[in-house]
């Protein structure tokens, strides 16, 4: 249920800074760990938008891996899990970035 | 549970969606840039929480776990052994029932249910809400229980002080892997029901090990809440915050 929440929190969002206007595709930033699924956004977005300024509106959703950073090794991979493998072997990984939920853009119809 | 958007954990969940972009067309418009963070009206509310409890000197633990670890009957214990010298109250989260803010109010607690109908978690409005009725004292201490659920509940803020999970050894060692997100952000680990370890099959050695693959550091407090064993650790690590 908490994509239901994150698909009402976007609309939420947009409604308040652009109530009036015809909002036709939302960019939306889900990233790989953030523990969000972007079809279940998807799915959320469509019955929660009804009858709001994002009805119809088509959703753009970019998913950015974490980085991992290892601490046996020293080096930095791209981490597409929370259980991130160093490519060494090691565990000792602190991750970082690849959770966050942003709305980046909206595109606006241009009739309004 | 969450059968209505498939948020169980990272196995894929398949959703037949319709056509997408139909009534608006595409593009013909102009792009307004707005780089907000999508919780972020919960992010606030919960900052807010924070620094109402932070003036008053509350503080504020969110108990996170499955339903049936135990949250319920270690906060009635806990509300028995330290009511006495500070007080406590609960914001009890679960879908339906008064049932829990009964067993709590009976344990000694001045509690606040919150039925979140078909919600699977509590959020920040939902907290500011009950800490409102609640009027907790200052200097007090307030526990908010929250629905059991290893996932959703992970990704809202309450403007908790610590974020508390609880394991019971009948659950498995490998739910840290199972729910990882939930374990990464807790700022301690109770492992409750350890009365029961000689009766099943949990490996303590295993579940330490899936722990800190996933959060290096975390500190596990064995407990069992209905004989009592571990609790003073637990009272302790209270204590200092």
């Amino acid at each position: 249920m908490h994509e239901l929440a994150v698909a009402e929190s976007v609309i939420a969002a947009i409604n308040t800074q652009m109530p009036d206007s015809r909002v036709v595709v939302v960019h939306l930033e889900i990233g790989r760990l953030s523990g969000v699924m972007p079809d279940a956004v998807r799915f959320c977005f469509q019955l929660a938008g009804e009858g709001t300024c994002v009805e119809g509106a088509r959703l753009d959703i970019t998913e950015p891996d974490g980085t991992g950073d290892c601490a046996s090794c020293g080096t930095s991979f791209t981490a597409r899990g929370p259980l991130a493998l160093c490519p060494c072997g090691s565990t000792d990984v602190t991750i970082s970035g690849g959770a966050d939920l942003t709305i980046k853009a909206v595109e606006v119809a241009g009739d309004v | 549970m969450c059968e209505t958007c498939g948020c169980e954990g990272d196995t894929a969940r398949l959703t037949t969606l319709p056509a997408p972009g139909h009534g608006h067309g595409h593009g013909h418009g102009h792009v307004v840039t707005l780089d907000q963070k999508v919780l972020a009206r919960n992010d606030d509310l919960a900052g807010r929480n924070r620094a109402w409890l932070g003036e008053r000197g509350i503080v504020a633990l969110n108990m996170m776990s499955s339903p049936g670890s135990g949250k319920t009957t270690l906060l009635e214990r806990t509300v028995a052994d330290l009511s006495p010298d500070r007080p406590i109250s609960v914001i009890e989260g679960d879908q339906e029932t008064l049932l829990d803010a009964a067993r709590l109010t009976a344990a000694g607690a001045r509690t606040v249910q919150v039925n979140t109908g078909a919600g699977c978690h509590l959020d920040a409005s939902m907290v500011a809400e009950a800490l409102t009725a609640l009027a907790p004292p200052d200097g007090s201490t307030v526990f908010i229980e929250n629905v059991g659920n290893l996932v959703c509940p992970a990704l809202f803020d309450l403007g908790e002080r610590a974020r508390v999970v609880l394991v019971s050894v009948t659950e498995g060692a490998d739910k840290p892997l199972k729910y990882p997100h939930m374990f990464r952000g807790a700022d301690i680990l109770l492992l409750n029901k350890t009365d029961l370890l000689p009766h099943v099959d949990f490996d303590t050695e295993a579940f330490q090990d899936a722990t800190h693959r996933l959060s290096p550091g975390l500190r596990i407090l064995p407990i069992s809440a209905t004989n009592g064993d571990g609790l003073e650790a637990w009272y302790d690590w209270l204590a200092d915050l």
